[in-house]
């Protein structure tokens, strides 16, 4: 009782004080529960609040309080921050608003004029802002980068990071690291040559730049045929992660492009569909594993990395989890990148197990061809941007997944021409059950179906799996009272037990779950805020 | 033979000012509607296309109101002046304002010095403790980050004078008092029937529910002071200088035109 009324204190305490995030609060973000200060929560991206006020018994008692209707009609995949009291989201594609966190009522709006020459692949949206000292930062899709003052929404500083009329994007919410703002580049359906920048957070000035397809010269070059190097994609779409001891930063790399047809760029197409391991400060390639070495089924990495502290085989271990957009679930020593594990989370056919090295065994078939080659997973993959969550309580990985997913893979020639898409070919949906947003649902049971899958990462075997008629776009946000949060393409937000699965509650919110949900409290009560549809809907128990 | 045409212009337009009664709501949306739409290329004076001074009236040829009128919702073609989406109304009200700025002298306050002001600014004029600027400053009052792309120096010399005479309603300052008896003064920034929202003198945002306070009540006069005895006129000019200097990094590749 007497700590609860300590928490109470420091909690009131953090409210009146509005001090700035430094950069040590968002490393320590879990020292401040009530807070959510950056995109996946903590640099380590497990989506694991330690906020236990809703419990699994009490989590029926979950009753609407507010929400935030978007002027946009264009689909939400953000997580919001809350700051002290105060929340900032996003209005897609690349506006900006403060909210009061416990009412929804607005501060300001920032609203951002998008150039007439984007052209985004994949949906004209921000995934979310960073925050540093009182400042918030978005990419936007016109390939911008904006500093906002956290207090009245002014811009201070707007800098152009690329070109929007070859392609160049900014999607996700930027990563702060020290001084820093890390952004990279999404654009792989145009023939861009990806790119991570650092920016320095007061002036906007560039302070490294790490291209993600190497240049003549720089080793894994020679993983590119003739000049497609120049035109091979490699985008970043999510966040990535950061880890203080070794002061590398980790991002997830997009599919080499033209998407489906590898013909004109033999090789391994390095660092596509890879992690990349940077220094922070330099952003020099410290480390790189690839996860689907000269890919033609769009198998983007567009995932968080997961950074978890954890025995490992009998000995400490600092790891990286990651569920791939390949149909793998992978676990990585994070210093060095070495290969640990890597097993199927749903049904694969594209590969074999592994060599000794950890590279994937391809199978021969596995390549896309002009009838079209039926791989499972499909074109969206066995997950994809979706935010998986790790419990530290529980030991678990939560995935959202789609299993028995396949497409069939058509290759066509496309020559590139700057600005237009450069596919190559596309996916077609197989016979037996094509994935139709939005439409009505026919399919039978054995056929492809999304889920919210928990694995144990010491083995890859699944613990248990709430199975889902269509399938699923959203995180998954746990908790330390061992509650699950997630959703899915058939408009329901639910709650889950994280220990087995069980149903604990659900709630109707009309329109999919495409983001990934986060926790926070104002004055000692605790909310959960998720994107449906195109609005932002917060819950918090009965008073 | 110049000072003289510019002299038959400002006859002529004085001229056709005669014809037409503006009424002051349309000057003052007016004055809004360009700071939203024209301020980014033609600048706050009016005068950033070259041969072109809109709000002192010289066109590159004689233009009656309907003229302007057409040219803001159609554009020009071939020429850098785009098509607003604007209804008639709309951009009657920029007539409005166009012409009648050009009946008011520009500023008055020449000689300035941008750092001599910045130093009052930030000192002597004791302004930080409201107002934000050049990255520095308390947010309760309004951002001046870039009130040099919005605002003519006139209007700037105006508000250091008599700051009560013109107060935007998104300036208006808000004073609550809690039940506790605590009275919070601050920025309002939104309110609605069950809640109101601020920033309070601490740059904290503040959100309220009506029913804890005691009283609130939205102050339509200015706490600022006038200026007008507190600095020099010299002083002043140095102050608009710097002001007029604001331009905010951020607004131009934010907008494209």
């Amino acid at each position: 009782m007497k700590t609860c009324a300590l928490a109470l204190l420091s909690l009131a305490a953090a409210l009146s004080a509005q001090s700035p995030v430094t950069f040590d609060r968002i490393l320590n973000a879990d020292k401040e529960p009530q807070n959510w200060l950056s995109y996946s929560g903590t640099t380590r991206s497990q989506r694991y609040s330690l906020l236990t006020q809703i419990t699994p018994d009490n989590v029926k008692n979950l009753e609407l309080q507010w929400v935030f209707q978007s002027r946009s009609l264009e689909k939400y995949e953000s997580t919001p921050l809350v700051v002290d009291g105060v929340m900032y989201t996003v209005q897609n594609p690349d506006d900006v608003v403060a909210l009061d966190a416990a009412t929804g009522r607005v501060f300001w709006t920032y609203s951002y004029q998008v150039s007439p020459d984007a052209r985004p692949c994949c949906g004209r949206l921000s995934r979310g802002v960073a925050i540093l000292g009182e400042t918030l930062y978005i990419g936007t899709i016109d390939a911008h980068v904006v500093a906002l003052d956290a207090k009245t929404g002014k811009a201070m500083w707007d800098v152009e990071v690329g070109k929007a009329a070859s392609g160049y994007a900014i999607t996700h919410a930027p990563q702060i690291v020290k001084d820093k703002v890390i952004v990279g580049m999404a654009g792989g359906e145009y023939g861009i040559r990806g790119y991570i920048l650092a920016l320095d957070a007061k002036t906007g000035k560039e302070a490294w730049r790490f291209y993600t397809i190497p240049g003549p010269g720089e080793p894994g070059h020679e993983s590119w045929a003739g000049d497609s190097w120049k035109t091979g994609g490699a985008s970043v779409w999510v966040t990535g992660s950061y880890d203080p001891d070794t002061n590398l930063t980790f991002w997830g790399i997009g599919n080499p492009g033209p998407d489906w047809n590898g013909d004109k760029r033999a090789g391994d197409n390095l660092y596509s569909d890879s992690v990349v391991a940077l220094d922070a400060d330099t952003g020099k390639l410290k480390w790189y594993y690839q996860f689907s070495p000269h890919d033609e089924f769009d198998y983007d990495s567009v995932q968080v990395p997961v950074l978890v502290d954890t025995v490992w085989q009998g000995r400490p271990r600092k790891l990286m989890m990651w569920a791939n957009r390949n149909g793998l679930f992978y676990v990585l020593d994070r210093v060095n990148g070495q290969f640990l594990m890597g097993k199927p989370f749903v049904k694969v056919n594209w590969m074999n197990g592994f060599d000794e090295r950890g590279r994937p065994m391809k199978l021969a078939s596995a390549t896309s061809s002009k009838d079209g080659t039926l791989i499972l997973p499909g074109n969206q993959g066995g997950t994809n941007y979706y935010n998986p969550s790790y419990s530290p309580r529980t030991g678990l990985f939560y995935i959202p997944a789609w299993d028995n997913y396949s497409s069939l893979f058509v290759k066509q020639d496309q020559d590139f021409v700057e600005g237009r898409t450069f596919g190559g070919g596309g996916p077609r949906p197989t016979t037996s059950a094509p994935v139709a947003p939005g439409g009505s649902n026919f399919r039978a049971d054995d056929d492809i179906y999304g889920a919210v899958r928990a694995i144990d990462p010491k083995t890859g075997e699944k613990k248990w799996e709430f199975k889902m008629a269509d399938v699923t776009d959203a995180g998954i946000l746990t908790t330390a009272s061992d509650l699950l949060f997630s959703g899915g393409r058939e408009g329901y937000f639910f709650a889950l037990d994280a220990r087995d699965g069980k149903l604990l509650w659900k709630a109707t919110v009309g329109g999919a779950v495409r983001s990934g949900p986060m926790t926070y409290t104002v004055n000692g009560r605790q909310y959960i805020a998720v994107d449906a549809g195109n609005s932002l809907f917060v819950w918090a128990l009965r008073q | 033979m110049k000072p003289s045409a510019i002299c038959l212009f400002v006859l002529a337009s004085g001229v056709l000012l005669a014809q037409h009664e503006y009424a002051a709501t349309d000057i003052e949306n007016g004055a809004r509607t360009y700071t939203n739409n024209c301020v980014y290329c033609h600048g706050p004076e009016g005068d950033q296309i070259p041969g072109i001074n809109l709000l002192q009236g010289k066109f590159r040829r004689t233009l009656s109101d309907d003229d302007i009128a057409r040219i803001i919702r159609e554009g020009i073609p071939g020429t850098g002046m785009p098509a607003q989406n604007m209804n008639e109304g709309n951009a009657r009200t920029i007539v409005a304002y166009l012409r009648s700025s050009a009946a008011v002298p520009a500023s008055t306050v020449a000689g300035g010095d941008a750092a001599r002001g910045k130093a009052i600014f930030e000192g002597k004029g004791g302004c930080t403790a409201c107002h934000h600027a050049g990255g520095t400053g308390s947010r309760t009052g309004p951002d001046l980050s870039d009130i040099g792309a919005l605002h003519r120096a006139v209007e700037l010399e105006q508000s250091l004078i008599d700051p009560g005479a013109v107060v935007l309603p998104q300036n208006r300052f808000v004073k609550v008092v809690t039940k506790d008896g605590t009275t919070v003064t601050g920025r309002l920034m939104n309110q609605d029937t069950f809640t109101l929202q601020m920033i309070d003198s601490q740059d904290r945002l503040r959100s309220f529910p009506i029913a804890d306070l005691r009283q609130h009540s939205v102050l339509t006069t200015t706490s600022m002071p006038s200026y007008k005895d507190r600095l020099s006129s010299q002083e002043r000019a140095d102050v608009v200088a710097y002001l007029v200097s604001l331009k905010g990094a951020a607004i131009k590749g934010a907008r494209k035109p």
